[in-house]
């Protein structure tokens, strides 16, 4: 907090549009939610649309920013205000995963268990009237119903013990992701000393990784549609591990296309200095991140 | 580099931009505030003409005016529109006016973020009122949505209703990470933490669980999204998956969102029973360390809103112990509005009304909420009338008291100019004996068991709901005298000086009435 004069930013187009943006988009997405059945339905247009425009503000909204921080108008008070921003809304993100987690240890420990007459809920009408058969277990792929509302799976993702290790996609998402936050904290090293090159590549090989994991991902979900039964409709170890493994991936490709644009940013345009670059130091912590919750993921979905 | 750029510097002295793009484009703290205030107030009237239509309605036993099904429709859209229209973009609105003033800095930290953290609302909005019209209806689960009400047996306009709390769920982070950055980021030299107005402290904690719970609100619509279109089973017990889960996500949201309510008000009460008591108000930092309890505790007391829902005995006793623990810092707080009042030189300015009233009101809201958190006396009262009139005495005398309070206690620094004080008292009076001839009889058909959300009901209730329906059309009726006010405020009047009240502390009231549009360009020296 130094003395000087403070910078206010003039007036902007820039968040009405997106605001604007928002609206076509989830205007959109009801719309074409709520027609998923109807073929003739026009409304995926608006959604395209909002995306559309979305991109476009945020393209021209972040232009704008790197304009002005590379014209020297950004005080140090407003760089620190941008760290204390992303540090914010990376809480707001570990919160909205709480969430999700949070279902997953509630199913696990409480729902199930009673569902299948355990504990001082157990004795409830459901255990023993509805569903005397279910059993609790975990994964549980059968259903309290046993298949009328919700499709059985054959097989859930846990770990299949040692002799499967190899084959088994998780463990390799793993070492690619942990690998990949290697990757990006060496480049930021290599960006801190001045070692450009080192940062390209690194940062290069980081987007590549990224790529890996969400091809990887996608083909864990291939095998459990195709080969394991295992859907959104199978019961609520089905809707844990897609919700989670879901939300996270959409994180990964989040994530991935911030660092490519990094990456892009340096490559082309020669940006970031080795005592300014806030923008790629957010876009990795935010990797960062993506990579802690996969852990979280890795052992609460996958191995327990 | 363009000339947008260029610009930046004279920028500082110039007023605001001629026309609409001032309001469609503008960075500035005071017009976003000002912009947050209004949409509020729109939003009240709204909320307020629904309430009024349910209080129509529940004249008389039988059924009169509307369809059962509206009626549902009329009691979920009041409680959204009130909550996330209403309350929270007011204190918003006040936190963006006020905030940067306070503290000496010259705007919000980040000036266009704040911007689209307003623009998202009306838009959200949009898309709530329109489901109105839609095949099916409005949502009619009530402003809780509990699946499967919310899910299996729901309109398709829940969709709508998802993605809507999505994008009010955006603005709110967006604005709150906008607060927490400001207050940490923008205080001038010499503001210590410690040294900061409650109203800033009251809403860095805020903001803070402002930060903390949206996005959980958002884990839970997103449930339901995938349960209603995709097929999964979180809260459908054939699938393994448990109605309860819901309840459990949304209350976890939704107790820190009770105290998004009211922290703020508490921040501005302490304001104005300090100026109109011309004391220093008494224990400021076990007020900062009242409200950081409240907030602390506010995470480890959602179940008392699911007591009858079948929880284990050991969590019932576990959330009555902790949801009684929280009467502790607001009796702190309550004592010390008391004791700075106590032998002040007392004036009654109608901001004093209203914050007078907020501190009586507000604590029989709180202890009848003591009384809901017993468990074995919950049983009983649980869905009655005895919650709605809990939770409708700390809101409306509560919060929106407090709002009213701030409007009346600041509009001469926002408008240059002061309000008209008799049609103020009037107002007062006429608000809080609406007020309470409205929410206080609801005690009474609680009590006796008349049950909440629904359009029809008992005769033995017939004479407390027809003198509750007088008081809220009383209540309803008089805050267009309040919409009177404001515009007459706005329109001309008194000039206000820039110390406006004499016993006003703190650096708003150092620069002009009204502020001028950049308050501090260069930081104010504080001491």
């Amino acid at each position: 907090m130094s003395g000087g004069s403070y910078y206010v930013p003039d007036q902007s187009r820039f968040p009405i549009f997106m605001a604007f943006s928002l609206f076509l988009l989830v205007m959109g997405a009801s719309s074409t939610i709520n027609n998923l059945d109807d073929p003739n339905s026009n409304s995926a247009y608006i959604l395209y649309l909002g995306f559309a425009s979305l991109f476009l503000t945020l393209f021209f909204w972040f232009r704008q920013v790197i304009k002005e921080h590379l014209a020297g108008l950004d005080s140090n008070q407003l760089k620190q205000s941008y760290v204390y921003g992303m540090a914010w809304f990376i809480f707001s993100e570990v919160m909205f995963f709480a969430a999700f987690f949070g279902a997953l240890f509630y199913v696990r420990t409480l729902a199930v268990p009673w569902l299948a007459g355990e504990g001082s809920k157990g004795a409830a009408i459901t255990a023993i009237e509805l569903w005397p058969a279910f059993e609790s277990t975990w994964p549980v792929i059968t259903t309290p119903d046993n298949g009328v509302e919700y499709e059985l799976a054959e097989k859930s993702m846990a770990w299949p013990g040692w002799d499967h290790a190899l084959k088994w996609l998780p463990m390799w998402n793993t070492i690619v992701l942990l690998s990949s936050s290697v990757t990006v904290h060496f480049a930021h090293l290599g960006l801190k000393s001045g070692n450009r090159k080192k940062f390209n590549v690194l940062l290069g090989v980081t987007v590549f990784l990224a790529l890996i994991f969400v091809g990887l991902q996608a083909a864990e979900y291939y095998e459990a549609y195709a080969h394991y039964g295992l859907t959104l409709n199978s019961g609520i170890y089905g809707s844990t591990f897609f919700m989670l493994t879901g939300f996270h991936g959409f994180h990964v490709m989040m994530g991935g296309i911030m660092l490519a644009i990094m990456l892009a940013r340096s490559v082309f345009a020669g940006h970031f200095e080795d005592h300014d670059h806030f923008g790629f130091e957010a876009a990795s912590w935010y990797w960062h991140f993506v990579d802690v919750v996969w852990v979280m993921l890795f052992l609460f979905v996958y191995i327990l | 580099m363009s000339a947008v750029i260029e610009n930046h510097h004279e920028d500082h002295d110039h007023g605001p931009a001629k026309g609409i793009t001032r309001w469609l484009y503008t960075t500035n703290h005071k017009d976003i505030g000002t912009l947050y205030l209004w949409f509020s107030f729109a939003m009240f009237l709204i909320g307020g003409a629904m309430a009024m239509i349910i209080r129509a309605e529940l004249f008389q036993p039988g059924m009169q005016i509307v369809e059962p099904e509206f009626y549902n429709q009329m009691i979920t859209l009041h409680g959204l529109i009130m909550i996330f229209g209403g309350v929270m973009p007011a204190f918003v609105g006040l936190a963006n006016w006020l905030v940067p003033m306070m503290i000496g800095a010259p705007d919000m930290a980040l000036p266009r973020m704040n911007n689209l953290s307003f623009w998202i609302l009306p838009f959200a909005f949009l898309i709530l009122l329109s489901s109105l019209f839609m095949e099916g209806g409005a949502p009619n689960f009530g402003w809780t949505f509990y699946a499967p009400l919310s899910t299996t047996y729901a309109p398709p306009s829940v969709t709508f209703f998802i993605f809507s709390v999505h994008i009010m769920g955006a603005s709110s982070i967006m604005g709150a990470i906008n607060v927490v950055v400001t207050i940490m980021n923008m205080r001038a030299p010499g503001v210590g933490l410690m040294k900061m107005p409650l109203f800033v402290w009251s809403w860095l904690i805020t903001a803070y669980l402002l930060i903390a719970v949206m996005p959980v609100l958002a884990g839970a619509v997103t449930m339901m999204l995938m349960d209603i279109h995709f097929g999964t089973s979180f809260f459908n017990a054939a699938g393994g998956g448990d109605p309860v889960l819901f309840q459990h996500i949304f209350w976890f949201f939704g107790h820190p969102e009770v105290y998004i309510m009211i922290l703020p008000a508490f921040g501005i009460v302490s304001h104005i029973i300090e100026t109109f008591s011309r004391k220093q108000l008494f224990g400021y930092s076990s007020m900062v360390w009242a409200m950081l309890s409240i907030a602390i505790l506010s995470f480890v007391v959602w179940a008392h809103h699911m007591f009858t829902v079948g929880l284990p005995l050991a969590a019932e006793i576990f959330f009555m112990w902790a949801t009684m623990l929280i009467a502790v810092p607001t009796g702190v707080k309550v004592f010390n509005w008391v004791a700075t009042m106590f032998r002040g030189s007392l004036t009654f300015e109608t901001p004093m009304l209203f914050a007078i009233a907020f501190v009586v009101l507000f604590t029989i809201g709180g202890l009848s909420g003591l009384m809901l958190a017993i468990v074995p006396a919950d049983f009983q009262y649980h869905d009655t009338y005895f919650v709605v009139a809990h939770f409708h005495y700390v809101l409306v005398p509560g919060a929106i008291f407090s709002i009213m309070a701030a409007v009346y206690y600041w509009i001469p620094k926002w408008s240059g100019n002061m309000y008209d004080e008799r049609l103020g008292k009037l107002h007062f009076w006429l608000s809080f004996v609406g007020v309470n001839v409205t929410f206080f009889p609801q005690h009474f058909i609680g009590l006796a068991g008349m049950p909440r959300r629904y359009p029809d009901y008992s005769l033995q209730f017939a004479d407390w709901n027809m003198v509750s329906s007088v008081g809220a059309f009383l209540f309803g009726f008089s805050q267009l005298l309040f919409l009177f006010i404001v515009l007459k405020t706005v329109m001309g009047g008194k000039k206000a000086t820039s110390q406006v009240w004499d016993g006003a502390r703190g650096l708003e009231w150092t620069v002009a009435s009204p502020a001028p549009y950049h308050t501090f360009s260069t930081p104010p020296k504080v001491d």
